[in-house]
């Protein structure tokens, strides 16, 4: 693949953590994120699914250089973010902000607006205090915030309006990725429309390149150019839109998309409901990471890990007996209304 | 400005601050007696008009004293808590925010400092560099140092685990500078509250300090001292202790006050 294809790649990107280390003693290890690689290209929206827990937020920090990988590598537009020194790094990240979860913690309280959404100018030097303040004043206006609002406090706003103002801080240097860590979970379903569509409307009016991270399938479906399914630690099956909703894979996708509640109240599904909890990370089981809650599973499972494996089209999977499964979501019927 | 002046515990605290500095600042025209003129035949008088508050029991005027004593007084408890709060938060915040190896080496650095008490360790501190006023402040600020440490690392570990911290870093943010634009200016407020209460515990310090003679040579007073001085004759001479007690008391409520005012003020949610 050429080097402009894509904007971000991920390679075997891993992050251990060792737990209740005092002073040298390392009792146990976590493996949040375990080899996972992925390409976001330009311009594209990429949703990552994937339920609490599954190393999502790990993933991007990682993927950001936040938090340091234990192994592999990250490649933004062609150079490794793990060769580059301290100062190059705080160069790159003008590149790429982050819109986080809560809109309620992601903002200093004791700041301005004006100061909040000029952060990251401020960091970087960008111009005089009159371009930054103009510069404050046409983000208010570019994420729908009213401008008299510049001298408030983040107390006085609402979730959608702190939102709004972190979309702001996110744009102010007009980075070309940003990473959304579940930027509408918090939000009434109301508020949530409007930010996905302003999310939507920005990405097309400075071509931007997103990582939308969601547990919510339905708003990852309404954003997403290409999905990837993160189960414990692992990536396991990648597919544009709408080919994985018409042809899943992975019987953990087929679960999870399953699980979508439908709008329409006559419309009965059949629930893969899976069995059993997720295994303890600290105890990782041989064999394929979903193996003990998945209906389809034998012993091959139980002994080699699948990788994953390419399907044509774009379409990756790690499953043993991907495409051997009949995992429709067509089975459902439109109940007879009485 | 105007809503600094609008907070009433700010202007009470204040004023009575205020107040007390000017008494300082004014003393020779505030008296008529020398603070260290012995008169032996009139000692433990009653208030009355020659001695508006009574006399101790060397025969000297307790308000010329007391007048006289709020100089030493003031400035130990300004200058004390100015050291330990500067030291203490500082390292506080850094070891709270950075956590890791800097975490560890203050940590322990403070354990050994709390491990004496604290008046032993003023004593220590106040018997190496000799006494003077100086080292008076220095002896009383330095074991206030891990109130203010253990305040400021506690607040800040919390703080550190907040988004907005963790925004400021992904944004390309250096870790001083997020440590002095996002971690310092909430940790505030928790430094504050332990601000007014060091101030008082100063002054009750060199106070102790002065009763085992290393305080303040004598006959200079201070409040603490005046207060030690009519100990003996509490029950038939209240006044000399009453009143310099009285002062403490006041300038104590005073910062307890402006301390609780200009957290309120500091907090934008108010």
């Amino acid at each position: 693949m050429a080097d402009n294809d894509y904007l971000i790649r991920l390679e075997g990107l891993t992050k251990t953590f060792s737990i209740n280390s005092s002073r040298g003693f390392r009792s146990a290890r976590l493996t949040a994120v375990n080899d996972v690689s992925f390409d976001i290209r330009r311009g594209e929206v990429f949703g990552l699914v994937g339920e609490s827990g599954c190393g999502k937020s790990t993933l991007y920090k990682a993927a950001l250089r936040l938090i340091e990988a234990s192994s592999g590598s990250v490649y933004y537009q062609g150079r490794n973010l793990y060769e580059m020194s301290f100062r190059e790094l705080m160069k790159v990240r003008r590149e790429m902000q982050v819109v986080f979860q809560d809109p309620y913690d992601s903002l200093n309280p004791r700041m301005t607006l004006e100061e909040l959404a000029a952060e990251p100018l401020r960091i970087h030097k960008y111009g005089g205090r009159a371009r930054r303040l103009a510069r404050t004043e046409e983000l208010f206006a570019a994420v729908g915030l009213p401008v008299q609002l510049i001298k408030g406090y983040p107390h006085q706003l609402s979730g959608g309006q702190r939102q709004r103002l972190c979309i702001a801080r996110a744009l102010s240097l007009s980075p070309e990725f940003i990473v959304c860590d579940e930027a509408v979970s918090a939000l009434d379903v109301s508020i949530q429309a409007q930010i996905l569509n302003l999310l939507l409307d920005l990405k097309e009016q400075m071509g931007l390149t997103y990582l939308f991270i969601s547990h919510n399938l339905s708003v990852v479906r309404f954003v997403s150019d290409r999905i990837g399914v993160m189960y414990f630690g692992r990536l396991v099956e990648l597919a544009g839109k709408d080919e994985l909703f018409d042809h899943i894979l992975h019987p953990y996708t087929y679960a999870l998309l399953s699980a979508v509640p439908e709008p329409d109240p006559g419309w009965i599904r059949k629930y893969a409901v899976l069995q059993g909890s997720v295994p303890s990370m600290l105890r990782p089981q041989a064999g394929c990471v979903f193996h003990s809650r998945c209906p389809h599973g034998d012993r091959l499972c139980t002994q080699t890990p699948p990788e994953l494996r390419d399907f044509g089209g774009g379409h990756y999977a790690a499953c043993h007996k991907a495409g051997e499964l009949n995992l429709s979501l067509d089975t459902g019927c439109l109940a007879e209304k009485g | 400005m105007r809503t600094l002046l609008s907070n009433k515990f700010i202007m009470l605290g204040g004023a009575m601050i205020l107040a007390m500095l000017l008494i300082a600042l004014f003393a020779p025209l505030l008296t008529v007696y020398p603070y260290d003129g012995l008169d032996l035949a009139n000692k433990n008088q009653a208030p009355s008009l020659e001695h508006m508050m009574g006399t101790d029991p060397y025969g000297r005027d307790v308000w010329c004293r007391v007048v006289y004593g709020s100089r030493v007084s003031l400035m130990v408890s300004f200058a004390a808590v100015g050291v330990a709060v500067v030291c203490g938060s500082v390292l506080g915040i850094v070891s709270g925010y950075l956590k890791g190896g800097f975490d560890l080496a203050a940590g322990r650095l403070i354990d050994i400092m709390m491990a004496f008490p604290s008046l032993l360790l003023s004593m220590i501190i106040g018997v190496a560099l000799g006494p003077s006023t100086r080292n008076m402040c220095l002896s009383i600020g330095i074991p206030l140092i891990p109130i203010f440490y253990r305040v400021a690392r506690g607040a800040a570990l919390s703080v550190g685990e907040r988004t907005f911290v963790i925004a400021s870093e992904s944004m390309g943010s250096g870790r001083f500078r997020t440590m002095f634009r996002h971690v310092l200016p909430n940790v505030l407020p928790q430094i504050f509250v332990v601000l007014s209460m060091g101030m008082g515990g100063s002054i009750l310090a060199e106070a102790s300090l002065g009763f085992l003679g290393l305080g303040i040579p004598q006959p200079t007073p201070s409040w603490g001292l005046i207060v030690n001085e009519g100990k003996p004759y509490m029950f038939t001479a209240p006044w000399t202790t009453g009143f310099s007690g009285a002062f403490i008391a006041l300038t104590i409520w005073g910062f307890n006050l402006l301390g609780d005012g200009l957290r309120d003020h500091l907090d934008p949610r108010v």
